[in-house]
Parts: structure tokens; C-alpha cells; sequence
């Protein structure tokens, strides 16, 4: 079936998989996102511990959602991942080193004996919470604004810039998509929270938080929407592969592709409706519309990123050292060999959707907390 | 762009060697106890007896304190081959690349998923669905380590490739080869079972040390039986997958099993060491015997390798200088053969952009003919191909010491238990408890023959570590090894504290948070 595919057709459909594991990436990232708002909407300990112990039985979900998005690049584009890991190192070290704290942190905070204190883990939560969706938010720019690295005939990659991958910060752009992710994220931990908890004091602090990072979300996201329409872009040629620079390249992908301008302006409202759900109308159900919104809106980034033409990971040092969906994929045989395997994707996704219903369809409660605590259950 | 410090592949290779290690103190853990709480729970579940879910729930508390470390010290390594060794990501990435993202796709989010029935679900899904969960949990870590060992096993054993001159690296042309290697099969199964030791020898110490303290007396019971028939049955079974594995070491990395035995100079009906002392720790200049003492099983070397107990094993000597009459070509030579492959494909690709076709077809013929010494063509003398001979001599005789150790243990506390007498053979419940740490021990050491014994290669006869790694400087990575080296270090402290904190507390209450 799949080898019968053009590696063209096969190119597209993994940018297409990509794509999505990164926009459901973004979505995921609510646990990082409620991680930051622990302290201001729980008050006493109590309260945190519901907060802890609603997100933490996500947190698995987003980091292996993190760690097969990795894989699943370096299988289907390995230029890009020995290209930008290689060269951006501090960027995906600093990442990095955030999940491996926050790993350990849900399931040692409270524990007897856990050598550096609960506020140490509640820490670390913080840091991973804000470290995450900032830099990844403002490395998924960096597809459009380019990095300064050179591939040579062997393609073998080298980064120019001793920053390494830390100078994205210095752009305005990359800054304002970092900063817009990290408060959505937070914006739809605080509906998670509303969503899964019974508490009055809870869902009310939450619903004033998404209030609050919805400011500072619509300014830097409509920044970094102008800025990315307004600017120049990496195009490629078809035929040579040659990449040269197109004005307004993203306003004409846009245009040039209706269904990816649905997909995003859809996106957007979702995002802006589960907003106004969750505020004006007391819906516990907000998250549904923003987590949705947030996945479209991601997705058709992604979308603008790489099809079209478009060199996905462009270089600002060597124009022609950019990487592209064509020139950067593994073989024919190998994307035909995965797309076997991505036929398990939505099997894989039943029995995630299947879990988290069975995991929240009962809010949850200080006395189930009490309860679990006096059975000897698992709680974090 | 073909510069690469030395100095900064020793500190990629010693990061890589840190984060691999840290993260193994608690894989075997996660892979051999997912299996028997999985055990306990359907005992528990075909019973109804109430005191198997309070065992179950007491090692599923110690199996969620370690699958978080080990998760944490996991991410890195996923990313690593990428931040480290970009070179390599490139060069064989689009192989190696298919085993990480499957295991992502396949096992990781049916572990993480399951994960959260299992911790959570207690009360929210029926009695048999969490059974399911607990055993899927399970299932998804033991095919995770599928994965990954297909893609070490690949780099032991390249097959199922062939190298595009165009895109200068190897492509699959076989999915099938690579995951079916008779390599990655046996590492697969013998990595699988060293875990699955581990984590026995852990609840039958544990056990044995609520027993030396007279607490918990049918609970400890019961998690020894248990434990000990899984234990003895793995630990069988991975003397059995030994076998097949320094089997497979002898066809495809000669040199591996010549420094696994310190054997200098090749001969016919080899013996295997069964206890030795190295003379000299670093391979020197043709030596006549390396050993300041040995005891040597005769023939037994030839008869595992070859299946043939008069076959000739070839020695060091023997695989760097050649041996006319066993038909070993020398080191110099696949070296000079090598070379010649390299500036064919230079060749080609500047008769490629130029256009000249005659010379392109004439390079890439040549080039062709060479590629099996493609890798060797980057040695800087033949003496390179030979690992540190002592750690990989040491680290394998120890292993397989311990691994028979492990089957006595087994076999003799069952004997005892079933006899009703251990808990009153306070030697052997100490032993128990104090072999703990010696089945880490002996799993790590498995890795370190496997890893070190391949040396210079990060892809054997194909690519050399010095030409694998990312264009970074020295200092930025020996930043990240210490940042690394401390991090993991507080970590581990405060897993091996909080795992005692909790073993002391005891399972009264089903092993509830302390």
C-alpha cells in the first residue's frame, strides 16, 4: 500500500504526522501550563494537592507525547534532528533538563525522604512549567524566522552561532510565539482544573487566571501573527531546490492554501469561544473548545512551516543549507516501513481517550483526596 | 568540517556512558517488577485473598517511586543521539530513527497511559480491567526495550542497509532484517531477563530483610515465592541467551570476544577462562600469553563460539596483523581498502556536481567494491580496532560469575522455603539481601562489555565513535556532563531515600504513601 506512494505523497504525509504530534504537543502542555498556576490558585495545601494530583495523572501523557514527537522526527526528517539538535544545543539542553526535573517531582513531592523538600519539587514544577512551553513555542518559530547553521555535501550540519540556539530568544518574533504558548498553556491548565475539580475556591481563582493570561496571550499572539504575515520568507523551487527569499511568503501560503486559512481561523475562534465558556458562561467544559482551537491553530502552523514550497528550517547563514520536507527525509522505504506503523496511531489514541474518560468523568474531590490517603492509594 | 577534537568524543562518549548508566540503575527495575506485581495482582484477582492486593500495592508504590526516575533519566538519551553525536544521527538515522519512533508510537504511550489505571484506577475500573492495565504496563515497558535493543543490536550488527553515496548515508532496505537480527533478538532476550533478575533479586532481599527484622512475615513469604521462581526461571534463561550471545559475538565482532577472553594470539580448540588475571591492562605488541593466572575450561571457548570445540577463535594479534593461514586479513589492509572507499566517494560527488559522468560511474564502481572497509578507511592505525582490554575482560568474567550465583541463590532459597526453614538461615537471608546491589552490578557490567568491547566503533566496521559526534566544543560538553553528573547524583539520592523510607515503613497499609 504505502510503498505503491510517491516518496512526495510520503513526505507530506509524515510533515502531516509531525505536525500533528507537535500541535497535540502544544495542546498537552497544560500539565506545564497548570504546573505555573499551583501557588496562585491553590491557597492552602489542601488545594494544592488536588491541583497536583489533577494534573499529575497527565504528565506521562505530554512527556511521552514530547519523546515520540522526537522519534518521530528523527525517523521521518533525521536531517532536521541531527541538524537542530546538534546545533541548538543549549535550547533542547535547557528543555531537557526541565522534563527531567519535572519527571521526578509529581511522584517525590510528597514523599517521606525525598532528600530536597517538597517546595524544592514544587520548584522544579515551576521551572518546567515555564522553561517548556516557552522554548519550545519559541523553537517551532525558528521555522520562520531561520537559525545559522551550515550543511556541507555530506550533510553533516554545523552551527555558526556560538549562542547555540539561545539567540532565538533575542528575536522578537520567536519571543512573542514562546510567550503566547506559554500562556495558553496556561490558560487551559486553569480549565483542566476546572474540569476535573469539585471546588468552589478552586474553579473560581481558575476562571480569574484564564481571564488574566488571556490578555497577555492575544497580545503576543496577534505580535507574532503580524510579524509572520508581514514578513519575508524561505521559499523553494520545485524543480531545483534552490531556496530563495519571497515577501510575504507566509501571507501567501496562507492564501495560496484555503484549507490550512480555515484551519487556523477555526482554530483561533475555538480558542477565544472555550475562552468565553469558561468565563461568562461558568462551563466546566472550555477546555474542549480551547484544547481543540489550540491543536487546529498549531497544526496549520506547522502546515505553513513546511508545505507550499517552503523550507521548514530555514539558514540564515546559507540560504541553500535550509532544510525542506524534501531534502531532509529519510528514504522511500523507510517513511513507507512507519506509515505501516502509524496505522496503530488512532488504536493508539482510542485507548488514551478511553483512559482519560475513565480517569475523569468524576471530578475530583478534597475528601476522595482523605479517602485514597486513608486506603493507602497512590496520590502525589 | 572533518575536524573532531578527540578530547570532545571522550566527553561525548563519557556523557553518553553517565546518562546510559544512571538510566539503567532503574530500567531492569521497571522491566523484571512490571512482571511480578503482574502476578501478584492475578493471584490476587483469581483468589479474592485481600493479602495479595496488599502485596501488590506495596510493590507497585516502589515500582512508581523507581519508574519516575527512570523515566526522568530516559528523555535524555532519546535526545541525546541527537544534541551528542549528530553525525551519526545523520549517517544511519534513517535507520536508527524507526525503532525510537515506533517505540514511541507502540510501547511508551501504552506504558504512560496504563500507567495511570494502574496508580489510579484502583476504584474507577472494574477488578479485571485493572488487571489488564497492570499487565499492559508491563507488556509496554518490555516492548520499549524491544525497540531500543533492535537499534543497539543494529549497531553491532549493521544489516538490512545499503549506503546511498548521494544522501552520504545508510538506508533500510529491510525492516525486517534489522528488527529480526539474530543480534537484536538475543540482546533483546538477554537484556530483558538481566532485568527481569534484577528486579527478583530486589523483592526477594527486601523480603528477606523484613524477614531478618521478624516483620511481615506471610507478606515476605509470599513475595519470595514469587519472586524466586521468576528469579530462577530468568536466570536460566539468561545463562541460555548468554550462550547465544557471545555466540553471535564470535561471527560478528572477533575482536569483541578476543578481549572479552584476553586472548592475544588465536588458536584452535580454544579454552574459556573461567577465572584470570590480566597481565597487562592495555593491549601491547604481539605477546605470546597475557595472563599472570588463569583457569581455562578446555575447548569450551571454540565449542561456544564456533559450535565446534576444535575451531580456531582468532586472537588479537591475529585480527590487527592478519593470518595467512586462517584466511584473517590484516587491519593495514582493510584500512588502506577503507581509505580508498573514502576519497571514491570525494570522487564522486565532485564528479557528480560537475557533471562529468564517466568519472562518477568510474568512483562509484570503486567505491562500491571498498564500502565494506569504509569505516576502517577513518582508523588512524590498526592497534585502534582493539577495546580496553582489561575492563571488557574483567566486567564479562564477573558477569557470568555473578549470573551463575544468581541461579544458586534462586535455587537454594525456594529449596528453603518450600522446606519451611529460611527464615531461620540467617546467612542466607543476609546473602539475599546483600545481593541486591550484585545483580545491578552484573547488569551493568553486561552493558559495559557490550558497549566498551565494541570500541571504536559507535557502528561496528561502519562508523568509528571519532567521526559520530555533533561539532561542539570541548567545554560545552563537559559542562552539560557535570550539570548531568550532579543532577542525576541528587536524584538517585533521593530515590534510594525515599525507596527506604518506604521499605522501612512496611506494607500495613497496602503500601501507602509515607
Amino acid at each position: 500500500m504505502f510503498e505503491n506512494l510517491s516518496i512526495e505523497t510520503l513526505q507530506n504525509y509524515w510533515w502531516i504526522i509531525i505536525s500533528l504530534l507537535g500541535s497535540l504537543l502544544v495542546f498537552l502542555m497544560f500539565v506545564q501550563g497548570g504546573q505555573t498556576l499551583i501557588w496562585q490558585i491553590g491557597k492552602t495545601e489542601n488545594e494544592k494537592s488536588l491541583l497536583i494530583n489533577s494534573i499529575g495523572k497527565k504528565w506521562d501523557l505530554t512527556f511521552t507525547t514530547l519523546v515520540t514527537f522526537g522519534g518521530a522526527f528523527f525517523a521521518s526528517f533525521p536531517l532536521f534532528y541531527s541538524t537542530s539538535f546538534g546545533g541548538a544545543y543549549w535550547v533542547w539542553m535547557l528543555i531537557l533538563f526541565g522534563f527531567i526535573l519535572q519527571a521526578v517531582s509529581f511522584e517525590y513531592r510528597k514523599k517521606a525522604g525525598n532528600f530536597l523538600g517538597a517546595k524544592t519539587y514544587e520548584f522544579f514544577l515551576l521551572l518546567n512549567g515555564i522553561l517548556a512551553p516557552v522554548l519550545i513555542g519559541a523553537a517551532v518559530s525558528t521555522f520562520f524566522t531561520g537559525s545559522d547553521f551550515f550543511v556541507n555535501e555530506y550533510n553533516l550540519s554545523r552551527w555558526e552561532h556560538p549562542a547555540r540556539g539561545l539567540e532565538a530568544a533575542l528575536n522578537i518574533q520567536n519571543l512573542s510565539l514562546g510567550l503566547a504558548v506559554f500562556f495558553l498553556t496556561r490558560i487551559i491548565g486553569a480549565q483542566f482544573f476546572i474540569l476535573t475539580i469539585d471546588q468552589k475556591e478552586i474553579a473560581k481563582r481558575a476562571k480569574k487566571q484564564i481571564l488574566l493570561n488571556t490578555i497577555p496571550f492575544l497580545i503576543t499572539f496577534l505580535t507574532f501573527v503580524v510579524l509572520l504575515l508581514l514578513k519575508d520568507g524561505f521559499a523553494v523551487n520545485p524543480d531545483t531546490g534552490i531556496v530563495s527569499i519571497e515577501a510575504y511568503k507566509y501571507l501567501h501560503n496562507l492564501l495560496q492554501m484555503p484549507l490550512v486559512l480555515i484551519l487556523f481561523f477555526v482554530g483561533v475562534i475555538l480558542v477565544l469561544t472555550g475562552i468565553y465558556f469558561s468565563i461568562l458562561k461558568n462551563s466546566s467544559k472550555g477546555i474542549n473548545f480551547s484544547g481543540a482551537g489550540a491543536i487546529l491553530t498549531a497544526f496549520s502552523l506547522f502546515m505553513l512551516a513546511g508545505f507550499n514550497n517552503t523550507a521548514f528550517y530555514p539558514s540564515t547563514f546559507d540560504l541553500q543549507s535550509s532544510l525542506t520536507i524534501r531534502n531532509s527525509s529519510s528514504s522511500h522505504y523507510t517513511l513507507a516501513a512507519m506509515s505501516y506503523v502509524s496505522l496503530f496511531v488512532p488504536f493508539v489514541i482510542a485507548y488514551i481517550w478511553w483512559a482519560w474518560r475513565a480517569l475523569t468523568k468524576k471530578k475530583m474531590t478534597e475528601q476522595e483526596i482523605e479517602e485514597i490517603k486513608n486506603e493507602g492509594g497512590h496520590l502525589y | 568540517m572533518t575536524g573532531i577534537e578527540d578530547s570532545l568524543v571522550d566527553w561525548s562518549r563519557a556523557q553518553f556512558a553517565l546518562t546510559a548508566m544512571y538510566h539503567w540503575i532503574f530500567v531492569p527495575l521497571t522491566l523484571g517488577l512490571s512482571f511480578i506485581v503482574a502476578i501478584m495482582e492475578t493471584l490476587y484477582v483469581k483468589t479474592g485473598d485481600e493479602e495479595w492486593k496488599r502485596i501488590t500495592k506495596f510493590w507497585m508504590t516502589l515500582f512508581g517511586i523507581n519508574f519516575a526516575i527512570g523515566v526522568s533519566t530516559g528523555i535524555i538519551l532519546e535526545f541525546e543521539f541527537g544534541t551528542n553525536w549528530s553525525n551519526y544521527s545523520w549517517i544511519v538515522g534513517d535507520i536508527f530513527g524507526a525503532p525510537l519512533a515506533v517505540e514511541g508510537i507502540l510501547a511508551f504511550f501504552l506504558e504512560s497511559t496504563f500507567i495511570a489505571i494502574m496508580f489510579f484506577g484502583w476504584k474507577k475500573v472494574s477488578k479485571k480491567t485493572h488487571l489488564l492495565s497492570t499487565w499492559l504496563v508491563a507488556f509496554g515497558s518490555n516492548l520499549s526495550a524491544l525497540w531500543i535493543l533492535v537499534a543497539n543490536g543494529w549497531m553491532q550488527f549493521p544489516t538490512g542497509m545499503k549506503f546511498n553515496p548521494d544522501t552520504a548515508r545508510s538506508e533500510m532496505v529491510n525492516f525486517f532484517d534489522v528488527l529480526l537480527s539474530p543480534v537484536a533478538i538475543n540482546k533483546f532476550l538477554h537484556t530483558i531477563s538481566s532485568g527481569y533478575v534484577v528486579a527478583s533479586l530486589f523483592v526477594v532481599g527486601i523480603s528477606s530483610w523484613y524477614i531478618l527484622k521478624k516483620r511481615e512475615f506471610l507478606f515476605a513469604k509470599k513475595s519470595i515465592v514469587v519472586a524466586a521462581v521468576f528469579g530462577l526461571i530468568s536466570s536460566i534463561f539468561i545463562a541460555l541467551t548468554g550462550d547465544g550471545s557471545a555466540y553471535e559475538v564470535a561471527q560478528k565482532q572477533p575482536v569483541k570476544l578476543a578481549a572479552m577472553e584476553g586472548l592475544y594470539n588465536g588458536k584452535t580448540n580454544a579454552g574459556l577462562v573461567a577465572v584470570g588475571v590480566l597481565k597487562d591492562n592495555k593491549y601491547k605488541v604481539p605477546d605470546e600469553e597475557n595472563y599472570l593466572f588463569k583457569i581455562e575450561i578446555p575447548n569450551m571457548l571454540s565449542l561456544l563460539g564456533y559450535r565446534d570445540a576444535s575451531a580456531f577463535v582468532p586472537g588479537m594479534n591475529d585480527l590487527i596483523y592478519g593470518n595467512e593461514e586462517q584466511k584473517i586479513e590484516s587491519t593495514a589492509s582493510k584500512i588502506e581498502k577503507g581509505k580508498i572507499a573514502i576519497t571514491a566517494l570525494a570522487a564522486y560527488k565532485k564528479a557528480k556536481s560537475e557533471k562529468n559522468i564517466e568519472v562518477q560511474d568510474a568512483s562509484l564502481k570503486e567505491f562500491r567494491e571498498y564500502f565494506k572497509y569504509f569505516g576502517y578507511g577513518y582508523l588512524n592505525k590498526p592497534e585502534d580496532i582493539i577495546p580496553p582490554v582489561s575492563l571488557t575482560f574483567y566486567s564479562f568474567h564477573l558477569m557470568v560469575m555473578l549470573g551463575f550465583f544468581f541461579i544458586l541463590l534462586f535455587f537454594v532459597v525456594l529449596f528453603l522455603i518450600f522446606k519451611n526453614k529460611l527464615e531461620k538461615n540467617k546467612l542466607i537471608l543476609r546473602v539475599a539481601l546483600w545481593s541486591i546491589p550484585l545483580g545491578y552490578l552484573a547488569s551493568h557490567l553486561g552493558w559495559v562489555v557490550a558497549e566498551v568491547g565494541r570500541q571504536p566503533w559507535a557502528i561496528q566496521d561502519l562508523l568509528p565513535v571519532g567521526k559520530a559526534t555533533s561539532h561542539l566544543s570541548t567545554g560545552t560538553v563537559q559542562t552539560t556532563f557535570w550539570l548531568f553528573a550532579i543532577l542525576f547524583t541528587v536524584l538517585l539520592i533521593a530515590e534510594i531515600t525515599i525507596m527506604t523510607k518506604q521499605i522501612k515503613a512496611g506494607p500495613m497499609k497496602g503500601g501507602q504513601n509515607v
